[in-house]
């Protein structure tokens, strides 16, 4: 059974004269790591606050359709049992942290619930070190780097051990080398804990190499959805207008010159390397 | 041009940002300043338009010294445009915040008209010139406030970050418009950690770290040197990885452009099938 699955979903926002999203129907699965992409207002942030119930409960609007998320049906549930399962995490970590030091950051949305102390303790270090900011767990988080915030937020949500993490271009205020870190840090939860990780992202060349399944998304309708080598390589992926990774496009480009370099679509530098050392190996 | 002379600079906050800075920008160049979060880069881009003023050190815009010369008078011939837009934007409609600086720098009302319309023309929003820019997006935020920036002709472009929530296509446009620039002789000056935007424009790239310049040259040396890369908190594009994953096969290493590794693998696969 899918951990996300939404049916028909149409919604529309309070005052707006069309729907965000229209005739949705996505499922995704329990430990996949799942990218949403598309053209800037094509729904992807809208669809994402489905999925912690910030739509319909907070952001009003109309419904319609079926949204179930961890086998609870967002529409009968409130945010704050939600949360419980699902994270989120947004494009400017400023946004998300207030606290006076990391691990009061960390350790603020389980005090909300009422976690028992040794239990919160545990929780918050557990997140801490698994993003590596166990180190900087007393100093105040607006004296970090952004690539720390960026972090410290992870860890907050972590620590909450969600089923599910929901990440809205979470680097797009960081250094290629700190956004390059966090993806590892995402990659390695998806794996190591069956984290299920939808991520919202314009950047393909430094995300699709993680994912294992595409949704791509225009004018609130999903436009492709599968295996991100199928997704990635198709013409219809082309004409949405999707930055496709530069390894992926070399390797179509190559093989409309004739040259097939193998049948798995290269989705980073690395799988084309791979392929390119086969073919030009010295016989 | 842009003649910066070992400049320092220091914050209130006592923080160094600038640790003994020279360079120059001549007429008509693009230059991308790449680094790490806190590496200095806007700190010295806001030196270009007076809006800070070295600690010791000189800077010169044209041959004047910007300690002597007010930022309404240099920005005319230095435009900014924030990373933020939220931090330009305040008019009630994107009309209104084209003709602000128009306004201010007493053109006649027959010109600023001429100007909202050509500049709103050049980034697509002719359709909201009577809408709030704050009922617009990000993306479309950020080519407002390019806008009003435009409308009054700079000779010299700054950009802080601006492909930052841009779409694919939206990033192609503002290259094109780049592109289109350059052609005018403008100076564009972006700073920018999008790797992958600066590979496809190729411009002079100066890369910082700690205050400091620690490389600055064409974008197929710089974008295709690891160790410096990595020293500014840079990743290579994907296409010159590609290459660098592959050094005992004998290709050329400067390739950072999909179309010259096309060509260039093209060949070699060819070669080999002889």
């Amino acid at each position: 059974m899918p951990i996300i699955e939404t049916r028909n979903l149409t919604y529309t926002y309070p005052g707006a004269t069309k729907p965000s999203i229209s005739g949705a129907s996505i499922k995704i699965e329990q430990g996949e790591f799942t990218l949403i992409t598309g053209p800037s207002g094509c729904g992807k942030t809208t669809l994402c606050r489905c999925f912690n119930g910030l739509i319909p409960h907070f952001y009003q609007g109309e419904m319609t359709g079926d949204i179930t998320v961890a086998d609870k049906k967002i529409t009968e549930h409130p945010i704050y049992e939600l949360a419980k399962h699902v994270g989120l995490v947004f494009q400017n970590p400023e946004n998300q942290l207030f606290a006076l030091s990391v691990e009061k950051d960390v350790a603020f949305g389980l005090e909300n619930l009422g976690v028992p102390r040794g239990e919160m303790r545990e929780k918050v270090d557990w997140a801490l070190k698994l993003t590596g900011m166990y180190d900087l767990r007393e100093r105040p988080p607006h004296e970090l780097s952004g690539g720390q915030q960026q972090r410290v937020a992870i860890a907050s949500v972590l620590a909450m051990q969600p089923k599910i993490i929901v990440l809205d271009e979470p680097t797009s205020f960081l250094d290629p080398l700190s956004a390059k870190k966090i993806f590892e840090v995402i990659h390695e939860l998806n794996r190591n804990l069956d984290i299920t990780v939808v991520l919202v992202e314009h950047r393909l060349d430094l995300t699709a190499k993680y994912t294992d399944h595409i949704i791509i998304m225009q004018d609130g309708k999903i436009m492709l959805d599968g295996d991100p080598h199928q997704v990635l390589q198709s013409e219809e992926a082309r004409l949405v207008g999707v930055g496709i990774p530069k390894a992926t496009r070399l390797y179509q480009m190559l093989k409309h010159e004739g040259i097939r370099l193998g049948d798995t679509v290269p989705l980073s530098s690395e799988d084309m390397a791979k392929l390119l050392k086969e073919a030009l190996r010295t016989p | 041009m842009i003649e910066v002379k070992g400049v320092y600079f220091s914050y209130q906050s006592g923080v160094e940002a600038l640790k003994g800075v020279s360079l120059t920008i001549k007429d008509g160049e693009f230059v991308a300043i790449m680094g790490q979060n806190g590496a200095g880069k806007t700190t010295l881009v806001k030196h270009f338009n007076g809006l800070l003023k070295p600690t010791k050190g000189q800077v010169l815009v044209d041959g004047v010294d910007t300690t002597k010369v007010s930022i309404a008078k240099l920005s005319k011939d230095v435009g900014f445009v924030f990373q933020n837009p939220d931090s330009q934007l305040f008019s009630e409609t994107v009309e209104d915040e084209i003709a602000f600086a128009l306004k201010n720098f007493g053109y006649e009302p027959e010109v600023i008209e001429k100007r909202i319309t050509w500049a709103l023309n050049l980034l697509n929003l002719t359709q909201y010139r009577k809408t709030s820019p704050f009922m617009l997006s990000g993306g479309e935020r950020k080519r407002v406030a390019l806008a009003s920036i435009l409308a009054w002709d700079p000779k010299t472009l700054i950009l802080d970050e601006p492909t930052i929530g841009q779409d694919y296509e939206q990033k192609e446009k503002l290259r094109q418009f780049v592109m289109q620039m350059r052609t005018q002789q403008k100076t564009i000056i972006a700073v920018t950690h999008d790797v992958e935007f600066v590979a496809e424009c190729n411009p002079r790239v100066m890369l910082m770290r700690e205050g400091k310049v620690i490389a600055d040259g064409e974008a197929t040396k710089i974008l295709t040197d690891p160790e410096t890369l990595t020293q500014a908190s840079i990743v290579p594009p994907q296409i010159a990885q590609i290459f660098l994953e592959l050094p005992s096969l004998n290709l050329p290493k400067n390739i950072i452009d999909v179309y010259e590794a096309e060509r260039t693998l093209k060949r070699a696969l060819e070669k080999q099938e002889k």
